[in-house]
């Protein structure tokens, strides 16, 4: 049973998943070019993080027509668990894998910095080995990370409990001091509605290993080995 | 086109050197003769001026596996692999045009790494600028801090480290030092020697636009008022193509396609097919109409000198062109053939079906004028004794004005708009004394540093130049990180000015004294002149990059206080030497003096010292005294952990204020669980390594002689807001 890393010319973050993913899971996944039309058979897909395309036009906009795309969104409807991380949450959000937009910061200015975000649903794939509210330390690292939706949109994102991760101080309280983009409810990762696909902006592979300064990370790559290894 | 006199000038050739054009060609070249001539010839490419004293610096050592004339320099780290690395200015393209100045500034040293076949691993700059309150100075950082960040996070590399300055003498020409660092198999290492005749020479990369022309020729001349007007001659980055161009290179470089490869960064297909036939001993045929251009009617004046970037150009072998070709198509990448090699030894261009230049390469290479130039040694400052500067009366006030001031406020708003994660094995993030990557998968570290204290070379060339090194070779060892190699950037003024000659002259003979004493020789670097608008030159600059290597991360120290209890101890002597200090400057309004004198034996025993007990795990945290002195190095170590200390002055320590802020070379500070104090004294003993205790770590202050002079909080506030403030106006 396998993972799959999408790579499109401009991705930078794939060689770290990878990393991730093998340092939970054992496993190498595999590699498979944003150009190819099929996909292999597979139990997770991951859009990695960097800057598809140079982020020409808009952040993800060109990757999300990439020819690969249409059978991820099939795997995605048939249920396949997809993780967009940074530059992959915008991905998802172009290709319409999920709802609302990444805008510039609202600093205007690029941030790399370890936050602190606030568990907000632990009944997926990616977040089991989370608990409940637990407040996790994970690095952003982004220009266009500033999360937005209409307001119908955002309703129906709060009242299906479809965030998944908001920022926090250190202590969990989500707060507009807390929040380093200006995303709208301080919303750093949403699922879809079905639960099997997951963007966020902060990168939980970043953070796998004490000497990285932090494991905080490892949770979600260990509950998804486990999916790969029972899948 | 009639060569008159005005158009060699335009060129930046002197009458001699034109002269010695007309001697070796033996009638007049045409105007795309003379604009290659003018690129080859140029400062910035030839290095006529400071070529005799760059030839007396130290470039060898058992781990140096290739020094200084290749694209970088090449440095063994053990298991088979390599560290390749150098640092280079951007100066002029990035006053004029900050963002696009700096970030091509990044694009092409991580070009000059990937050249030679190393996967680039990070990223550090040296940046200096104007005074805080001149009026360009903001525009300048946020521009060039933006640059930088936006080349490096698209590319992927993340930029670790660096170091920044504000100083009046910047004011009208900036300094941007870029330094990138890659890791390579020993055996995959690419130069750019051609070899054999009929092969294929290639472009790839970006198509061919009319930016830059002449951009290597404006880094070797002076500013003046009007050089707002050079904006044009600013050449655009576009680290989208070169992160393309990074992959298929080294997709490409796993295989045995490439005989030469050289990429095109100053003065572009000149440079880069002069070098290569040159180093090969050979002649090069380049067909003009086979260039990939960006836009037509280019001529081929325009093609030679074009310095549009993320271009790069090899020889093949014949039978591997067509699979390579397959590499770049994949990575939608212009590929070219351009020319061939050939065994003429001239340097023959056609365009359009005609020889639009046809020079000979030794001549073009290597009889580029070697200037003898006058100088002049800087007068030696007198010393400046501590009792003659004035004590303060509030340590707590002048402690939070100098860690709250321009020099030493945290840089946490520059760095954090740096990726400096990705990749994954950032396991020393900015803001202690070195940077650390961990060599992927091993446990081996790779630290890196930049620094150069510009006004102890201003106050004495020569112990400047000691103390650059001296201070490279301090934080590698604080870290735990055996000091392998150096990269140098040397900034200057007008060479053709005695006095300036003199400032560079000195910094030379110091660095080199210091490179061979702590076994550091320069593998890579660059220079660059005529760093002066309206006749004012920048203060001497010799920014120094410099690499270490840690066996085992695990084994790597930080700058952080780990444990209330811990024994702090200075290692190395304290006279309390003011002179050039920031606190002479800063507080008492002081800029004469001497700086403080490097002893290089005490420097090296120190620095072997520390870094034993470092490896051998006596050391929770260790921190090099550098500018601001000894209270600012605790407090550094105190924020950094958020934990105080307490600190008791030894009996013999007056002037007091001499002894906390003075600048004394050859000393860190180190924390040290209890349990190992007596096994460390013993050893300092042991090794004759001078060492004072000072007291121990915990709280909430920063506590001397029984009295708290500040809070942490207090400290922090005016350590990290100073730059957003600043920044926000």
């Amino acid at each position: 049973m396998k993972s799959c890393v999408i790579v499109f010319p401009g991705s930078n973050c794939d060689r770290d998943v990878a990393v991730a993913l093998k340092a939970s899971s054992g496993m190498e996944p595999q590699m498979v070019w944003h150009s190819e039309t099929e996909l292999p058979k597979c139990d997770l897909i991951v859009l990695p993080g960097g800057f598809s395309h140079g982020d020409y036009l808009r952040s993800g906009a060109m990757a999300a027509r990439a020819p690969i795309m249409r059978a991820l969104s099939a795997r995605a409807k048939a249920g396949t668990p997809v993780l967009g991380l940074c530059n992959g949450f915008q991905i998802l959000t172009e290709a319409g894998l999920l709802p609302g937009a990444l805008m510039r910061n609202a600093g205007l200015k690029f941030i790399c910095r370890d936050i602190f975000l606030k568990v907000e649903n632990i009944h997926n794939v990616f977040n089991r080995n989370y608990a409940d509210g637990q407040v996790v330390r994970i690095p952003i690292s982004h220009h266009d990370g500033n999360y937005f939706a209409d307001a119908a949109t955002l309703d129906r994102l709060e009242s299906a409990n479809r965030v998944a991760f908001r920022y926090c101080t250190a202590s969990g309280d989500v707060s507009a001091a807390a929040n380093p983009n200006g995303s709208l409810n301080n919303i750093a990762g949403i699922l879809n509605e079905t639960g099997n696909v997951l963007g966020m902006m902060p990168h939980p592979e970043r953070l796998i290993s004490p000497e990285l300064s932090g494991t905080d990370g490892r949770a979600m790559f260990d509950a998804l080995a486990s999916l790969l290894q029972t899948a | 086109m009639k060569i008159t006199p005005e158009i060699v000038a335009a060129h930046g050739l002197k009458p001699d050197e034109y002269a010695h054009i007309l001697r070796v060609l033996n009638r007049e070249p045409n105007i795309t003769e003379l604009g290659i001539f003018s690129a080859m010839w140029n400062e910035h490419c030839s290095y006529k001026s400071s070529r005799v004293w760059l030839r007396t610096m130290p470039t060898t050592g058992p781990q140096v596996v290739c020094g200084p004339g290749e694209n970088a320099g090449v440095v063994d780290i053990g298991d088979g692999q390599v560290a390749i690395f150098k640092m280079e200015s951007h100066n002029h393209p990035s006053f004029i045009e900050p963002y696009q100045g700096a970030a091509t500034g990044v694009g092409g040293i991580m070009r000059d790494v990937f050249t030679m076949g190393a996967r680039p691993v990070a990223n550090l700059n040296a940046l200096r600028f104007g005074a805080t309150d001149y009026a360009r100075t903001r525009h300048l950082v946020s521009g060039v801090v933006a640059g930088i960040g936006g080349y490096g996070n698209c590319i992927g590399v993340p930029t670790v480290g660096g170091e920044v300055n504000f100083d009046p003498g910047y004011n009208s020409n900036i300094l941007v030092n870029a330094m990138c660092i890659g890791v390579a198999d020993a055996d995959k290492v690419f130069y750019s020697t051609a070899s054999g005749v009929g092969n294929p020479v290639v472009y790839v990369g970006s198509k061919t636009g009319r930016d830059g022309i002449h951009g290597a020729s404006m880094a070797s001349a002076e500013f003046d008022e009007n050089s707002e007007e050079k904006r044009p001659t600013v050449q655009v980055g576009d680290p989208f193509t070169e992160k393309l161009l990074l992959e298929a290179c080294l997709e490409l470089m796993a295989g045995d396609a490439v005989i030469a490869i050289q990429d095109m960064g100053a003065a572009g297909l000149t440079c880069s097919a002069v070098e290569m036939a040159s180093k090969g001993g050979l002649g090069l045929l380049l067909d003009l109409d086979n260039v990939p251009c960006r836009e037509s009617g280019m001529t081929a004046y325009e093609m030679m000198l074009s310095e549009s970037q993320e271009r790069m150009l090899m020889v093949l072998h014949p039978d591997r062109t067509e699979a390579a070709r397959a590499i770049f198509d994949r990575w939608e990448l212009d590929f070219a053939i351009v020319g061939e090699t050939t065994d003429t030894g001239r340097f023959v261009i056609r365009h359009r079906g005609e020889t639009v230049a046809d020079l000979p390469v030794d001549v073009l290479a290597d009889q580029a004028p070697v200037y003898q130039r006058p100088w002049t040694p800087t007068q030696p400052a007198s010393y400046l004794a501590a009792k003659d500067v004035p004590d303060t009366d509030d340590v707590g006030a002048t402690l939070a004005r100098l860690m709250g001031g321009p020099h030493l406020a945290s840089r946490r708003w520059i760095w954090e708009q740096y990726d400096h994660m990705v990749m994954g094995d950032t396991v020393q993030r900015p803001g202690g004394d070195a940077a650390v990557v961990r060599v992927h998968g091993s446990r081996k570290g790779i630290a890196a540093t930049t620094d150069v204290t510009p006004r102890y070379c201003a106050a004495s060339p020569f112990e400047g130049g000691k103390q650059a090194i001296a201070e490279a070779f301090r934080n590698l060892s604080a870290v735990g990180a055996k000091p392998l190699a150096t990269t140098d950037c040397l900034n200057f003024g007008n060479p053709e000015r005695p006095e300036i000659m003199g400032q560079f002259v000195g910094c030379i003979e110091g660095i080199s004294e210091a490179c061979r004493a702590l076994g550091m020789p320069i593998v890579s670097g660059n220079v660059s002149l005529y760093n002066e608008t309206s006749g004012v030159a920048i203060p001497p600059t010799p920014a120094i990059g410099a690499i270490g290597l840690l066996n085992n991360i695990d084994q790597m120290a930080t700058i952080a206080f780990k444990q209330d209890g811990d024994v702090i101890l200075l290692i190395g002597e304290t006279a309390g030497h003011l002179g050039q200090s920031l606190y002479a400057r800063e507080i008492a309004g002081r800029t004469d003096g001497a700086p403080p004198a490097v002893d290089l034996a005490a420097e090296r025993r120190n620095g072997d010292f520390i870094r034993e007990q470092i490896i051998s795990g006596n050391v929770t945290a260790a921190h090099d005294v550098s500018d601001g002195g000894l209270l600012v190095a605790l407090s550094e170590m105190a924020l950094a952990g958020d934990r105080g200390c307490t600190v008791t002055l030894p009996d013999a320590a007056s002037p007091r204020h001499a002894y906390l802020f003075g600048e004394d070379q050859a000393r860190y500070v180190l924390s040290i669980a209890p349990g190992r104090r007596d096994a460390l004294i013993a050893a300092a003993r042991a090794k004759q390594v001078p060492f004072t205790e000072l007291g121990t770590v915990g709280g909430i202050d920063i506590i001397l002689d029984g009295k708290p002079v500040q809070t942490l909080a207090a400290l922090r506030r005016a350590h990290e807001n100073w730059f957003p403030e600043f920044m926000e106006g």
